[in-house]
């Protein structure tokens, strides 16, 4: 091999780094270990952290993209390593999570044969994936790469896998760099068009009950201050979807909150009583607009995103605008001048007076229980104390809690599995985040189901030294959410949903980490006080009471104006 | 729901059929017809498909999500020469198949192959010619028929975009930079 050629190994190890991707999460197996070979040369650029299960990897990779913006990497190797990592690119699909999973394939004379862990992992993940490679020949290597991580960043992000045959990666080649790469079809559109902004700005000229929907975009543009700016400017009263948390701040005057599903009924009501409706960054997602048909019924929809797709996937867009969230944003500040929305305002308030966010969760006199609420007000005054923190939450009722109880005020600071909903997102999501944000300190709220299902990657946290992963089980000793539906909906048949598990403080212990359980309101605060000072990663079991509810709820095909509250 | 038809530009690559199928497949668009073969440049195809949808658009910005997917035009409306390729079997014998033969040379059909008890014709005329002598033959006895799915070509030199897919496709736009976050310079080992 003369001094300029390179296995395919090599390429790929050297092409991360020209993608200055310094973390990549991962397990070893046969048919990636050319990658793993190679990989070992350049550990001391490209840091490889050891998961438990691939789901792990992809979640940890997941997680530390949402924490940094940045593409997050995730291995396997062929067959069941690959179809382990499904369920994590799955959900980078359905959150725009900007992804790529490199995979081993066997060689390429087997494919197709059935051939030992072989199987067809670009066919299995086209529908999840922006777009996907089976790489055969390890010239195609530096361009693919380059591919790979530009279509993942850009756009509305999203995951891409390369698969690379084992020889591909063997074979020696002279690599060339400056390959250019092959994105004819693969346009992402960054400027407005002026038609598209000056007929939004003549909409807004006529509104007299405005609303601004703000959305996952909004992060991932980097556009809270350009919200902040039009909002203000134009004095437009403006929602966070559960993706949105944090883009806005959440005692500013205008904001209102979150929608949908379990949003405030004065959000809701607001949607339905308003005259323009600008969604920023949001794809109207079913949990936020209840059934479609009757979702906004007076409002002309302004729908600003990048992805052209999204228009009028849903929901009718009577003025499309597609580009980059901040881009827009500006656009529009200057075309709108302030409105007159104080009328407008005024109502929201009084509604929000009557219906009172969080009446359903208003102290109780003091009972045995330890009630899920009294865990979040222990952790919204620890996180007041405090900056530099980050919340990643797992799936179900105390997902919903965390989104309506927390005050989110920074981009980033709330990241949470929304689109897929995939239990066991949040332990291995934390990994990720603690290590590409060390000096923060990263916050789990789980709940016994999620937690039981990936754990295992605490023995990870662990063998990387990480000190900075807080882990909260909200343990009702119930699959919640599920429970709570069959309760509401299905006449109280718990069927499947009671659910065992080990005692989660001397679970951590087994692992080596702090481990604490409380059962009663008044510890709470003491415990996530005594978990954030503790040097080393730390969980405290909250055992709270098995039956309580998130509300308020529309149920299933209703419209978002159908809210139970109690 | 009403049929539209699209012509689409695509990458040459292996899968790529199965990807632009695989998307109508599983945004519950059913797929009437589909034609694809090579195109005039070596490594693009050109692919019309008919759909069912209620909404054109979104499938016109759907397929545009694809990265082998080059250009996409919905040319339901358009000016254009539409052809399909119709094969059929029929069964006939003695007078009744010679007075078959009659009727399909009359009609400009090419008679491909006659039996003793069948014969095979040839159409290739706009679809709803194709429908129309499928009627006419049904009372005489289809034993099979293949047909090839719809050609659309727009008349007036170049295919043009008729649909506007929410803006991306006009030349003003300012697009992402590629390799904008690549590390620079390429003494990097």
């Amino acid at each position: 091999m003369s001094a300029t050629q390179r296995t395919g190994a090599q390429i790929l190890c050297e092409a991360l780094i020209r993608e200055n991707v310094d973390v990549l999460f991962g397990i070893p197996g046969g048919a990636i270990m050319p990658f793993y070979h190679a990989l070992w040369e350049y550990r001391d650029r490209l840091r490889h952290v050891l998961c438990r299960h691939e789901q792990g990897a992809g979640h940890a990779a997941e997680g530390y993209a949402r924490v940094s913006g940045r593409v997050g990497v995730c291995v396997a190797t062929s067959g069941p390593g690959a179809t382990n990592l499904v369920t994590a690119i799955a959900d980078a699909w359905m959150d725009g999570t900007p992804l790529v999973a490199l995979t081993g394939q066997v060689s390429s004379a087997l494919v197709g044969t059935d051939a030992f862990q072989e199987v067809d992992i670009t066919g299995i993940t086209t529908s999840i994936t922006k777009h996907n490679y089976l790489v055969t020949d390890a010239h195609a290597l530096p361009r693919v790469m380059a591919e790979a991580f530009h279509i993942a960043r850009t756009g509305r992000p999203g995951p891409v896998l390369v698969d690379v045959t084992k020889d591909a990666q063997q074979a020696v080649v002279e690599p060339q760099w400056d390959a250019p790469l092959q994105l004819a079809g693969y346009r992402a559109r960054l400027a407005p068009c002026d038609d598209a902004i000056a007929a939004a700005a003549a909409l807004l000229a006529h509104a007299r009950r405005p609303l601004i929907l703000a959305g996952n975009g909004v992060i991932q543009s980097g556009a809270s201050e350009a919200l902040l700016a039009f909002a203000e400017q134009a004095v437009i009263p403006v929602i966070t979807t559960l993706h949105g948390l944090g883009a806005f701040p959440p005692h500013h005057p205008l904001a209102l909150g979150m929608p949908g599903m379990h949003g405030w009924v004065h959000v809701n009501r607001a949607i339905q009583m308003c005259d323009v409706l600008v969604n920023v960054g949001s794809r109207f997602d079913d949990r936020v607009t209840g059934k479609a048909a009757r979702f906004a019924p007076q409002a002309a929809i302004v729908h600003i995103d990048v992805d052209p797709a999204q228009i009028g996937k849903v929901v009718r867009a009577d003025v499309a605008i597609v580009g980059d969230a901040r881009h827009v944003l500006d656009a529009l500040r200057a075309q709108v001048p302030p409105l007159e929305t104080g009328a407008w305002r005024d109502a929201i308030a009084v509604l929000a007076a009557e219906h009172r966010p969080r009446q359903a969760y208003a102290r109780r006199d003091r009972t045995a229980a330890l009630m899920p609420h009294d865990v979040y007000d222990a952790l919204n005054d620890a996180f007041r104390d405090r900056c530099d923190w980050r919340v990643i939450t797992d799936v179900g009722q105390h997902q919903m809690w965390a989104a309506q109880l927390l005050d989110w005020s920074t981009p980033r600071t709330h990241i949470t599995s929304g689109g897929a909903g995939t239990m066991g997102f949040a332990v291995p999501a934390a990994l990720g985040a603690a290590l590409a944000e060390p000096d923060k300190t990263v916050w789990v709220i789980c709940g016994d189901g999620g937690f039981q299902m990936t754990n295992q990657e605490i023995a990870t946290l662990q063998q990387e030294h990480v000190r900075n992963v807080k882990i909260a089980v909200i343990n009702n000793g119930y699959l919640g959410m599920v429970r709570q539906w069959q309760e509401l909906f299905e006449q109280r048949r718990y069927s499947n949903t009671r659910l065992t598990g080990p005692d989660f403080a001397r679970l951590a212990e087994a692992y080596g980490i702090h481990g604490r359980t409380v059962e009663r309101a008044a510890d709470a605060r003491g415990a996530i006080d005594e978990a954030w000072r503790h040097d080393g990663c730390a969980l405290v079991d909250f055992r709270v009471e098995h039956e309580a509810n998130v509300f308020p709820i529309v149920p299933a095909g209703r419209s978002i104006g159908e809210m139970r509250v109690s | 729901m009403q049929q539209h038809t699209l012509n689409v530009l695509v990458k040459d690559h292996p899968g790529v059929l199965h990807r632009t199928v695989s998307l109508l497949r599983r945004r519950a668009i059913n797929i009437a017809s589909l034609a694809v073969g090579r195109s005039e440049r070596a490594d693009e195809s050109r692919m019309t498909v008919v759909v069912d949808a209620a909404d054109a658009r979104q499938v016109v910005r759907q397929l545009d999500t694809l990265v082998e997917v080059l250009a996409v035009h919905d040319v339901t409306d358009a000016l254009a020469v539409r052809r399909e390729t119709l094969l059929v079997r029929v069964r006939a014998r003695g007078d009744e198949l010679a007075a078959v033969v009659t009727l399909a040379l009359d009609d400009g059909v090419h008679v491909l192959d006659v039996g003793n008890d069948a014969a095979i014709l040839e159409l290739t005329d706009t679809p709803e010619r194709v429908d129309a002598f499928i009627a006419l033959l049904r009372p005489v006895g289809i034993v099979e028929l293949r047909r090839t799915g719809t050609l659309v070509m727009t008349r007036g030199g170049t295919d043009v975009a008729l649909a506007d897919s929410a803006g991306v496709d006009d030349p003003g736009a300012e697009l992402y930079p590629l390799q904008a976050e690549r590390s620079a310079g390429d003494d990097v080992l």
